[in-house]
């Protein structure tokens, strides 16, 4: 048989280098003293989209009723949607030929650099719930100071990702709301859920190294400033909920974004990964 | 314990200005607000419309199907009711 060049399989590579120069200008992405704390923060972007989002597509099937179960998968699919963006550009920042695919199929546990926040477990849907606000009411506040990045790449991404992150943080806001301020059952639930993730929500707002540098090159905001309008957020829905805020340390658990990961990440990881370890290269 | 259903809804959504909103189908939902975001979730996803109307199937009174002799038939071969015998001009648009 002839050898025919393969039509079906697009060369990922250099469709992405044909969309990336048809992409406004951007000086931050060739800047070569940037380039590692940028590609860092790239990362922890996508990778807080993607553990997130594959954490919600866990639900998918079994969701306590059909529409919160379609509810959930949106949300899912429009985070993978928006990690696609963040690595794409991750990948181009670092120059080295690597996807967004590669990226997010062929790191390592310790290369992620995800909040811990985002990969715990779902737990019972008071855990995936208020997971999912405390983050959202995070996530929106910084896509809103992105969208005003010194970065027009960045800006573009964060302005696209913002109008999906609105409504899933009025969704789960809504949420906590109704189930903190329901039953007793429900009640219990989601204080026991948020007694369970706070000590891991102070690591959104703990800056290092990375942060500052894209804090100083005006890509991104400053995490401390991002902290009140948080905090305001959070006080406001947890009081509406009838919920009470733990009396303890909010940033006992962090090092996610530096790759210090919970023993559950290399789980998520086994089954999102499977298919690309055990048959690389493999598309449809 | 008893599992309590959330009251079914009536899901009508317009697709486009100007045209009439019209039903998908229905779903469940413990309020009115709820049911709205429900319906943008299961019924909109594929950008199929820019408005929706949510109404509590139990408010609807639908007609028996039992009396569909004396309800329909009688309409039944009076063509002249239909406007068909004039020419409307392409100006008018959809109708």
């Amino acid at each position: 048989m002839p050898s025919l060049p393969d039509a079906a399989t697009p060369d990922a590579a250099a469709l992405a280098k044909q969309a990336a120069a048809h992409q406004s200008h951007d000086p931050h992405v060739a800047d070569v003293d940037l380039q590692p704390a940028l590609f860092d923060w790239l990362c922890r972007m996508g990778d807080n989209s993607l553990v997130l989002g594959h954490r919600l597509s866990e639900w998918c099937g079994h969701g306590p009723a059909l529409e919160e179960d379609i509810a959930l998968a949106n949300t899912a699919l429009d985070l993978i949607g928006q990690t696609q963006m963040w690595l794409a550009l991750a990948g181009e920042v670092e120059d080295a030929g690597r996807t967004a695919d590669d990226l997010a199929y062929l790191r390592d546990t310790s290369k992620f650099r995800n909040l811990k926040l985002v990969e715990l477990p779902n737990d019972d849907l008071a855990v995936t719930l208020m997971r999912g606000f405390l983050f959202d009411a995070f996530h929106f506040e910084l896509l809103k100071e992105l969208a005003g990045s010194s970065s027009p790449r960045v800006a573009e991404i964060a302005a696209k990702a913002l109008k999906e992150v609105s409504y899933h943080l009025e969704r789960s806001s809504d949420l906590v709301v109704r189930l903190g301020d329901g039953t007793t059952e429900s009640h219990e639930r989601m204080q026991a859920a948020l007694n369970r993730l706070w000590p891991y929500t102070g690591e959104m707002f703990k800056a290092d190294g990375v942060d500052e540098a894209v804090a100083e090159a005006g890509i991104a905001p400053k995490l401390s400033d991002v902290l009140p309008v948080w905090q305001r957020t959070v006080d406001d829905v947890l009081s509406e909920a009838t919920l009470a805020k733990p009396d303890r340390k909010f940033d006992a658990q962090t090092g996610g974004k530096q790759g210090r990961h919970t023993e559950h990440l290399g789980f998520l990881l086994a089954e999102m990964q499977f298919l690309q370890r055990a048959y690389p290269g493999a598309s449809w | 314990m008893s599992k309590k259903e959330w009251p079914l809804w009536e899901i009508f959504i317009r697709g486009q200005h100007g045209l009439n909103h019209r039903h998908v189908g229905s779903l469940h939902a413990p309020d009115a607000e709820m049911a709205i975001r429900n319906a943008r979730d299961v019924y909109t996803r594929r950008k199929e419309g820019v408005s929706i109307w949510v109404v509590p199937s139990a408010q609807i009174t639908a007609s028996s199907p039992s009396e569909k002799g004396p309800m329909y038939d009688p309409a039944e071969s009076k063509v002249y009711r239909h406007p068909t015998f004039y020419d409307i001009p392409d100006e008018v648009g959809h109708m």
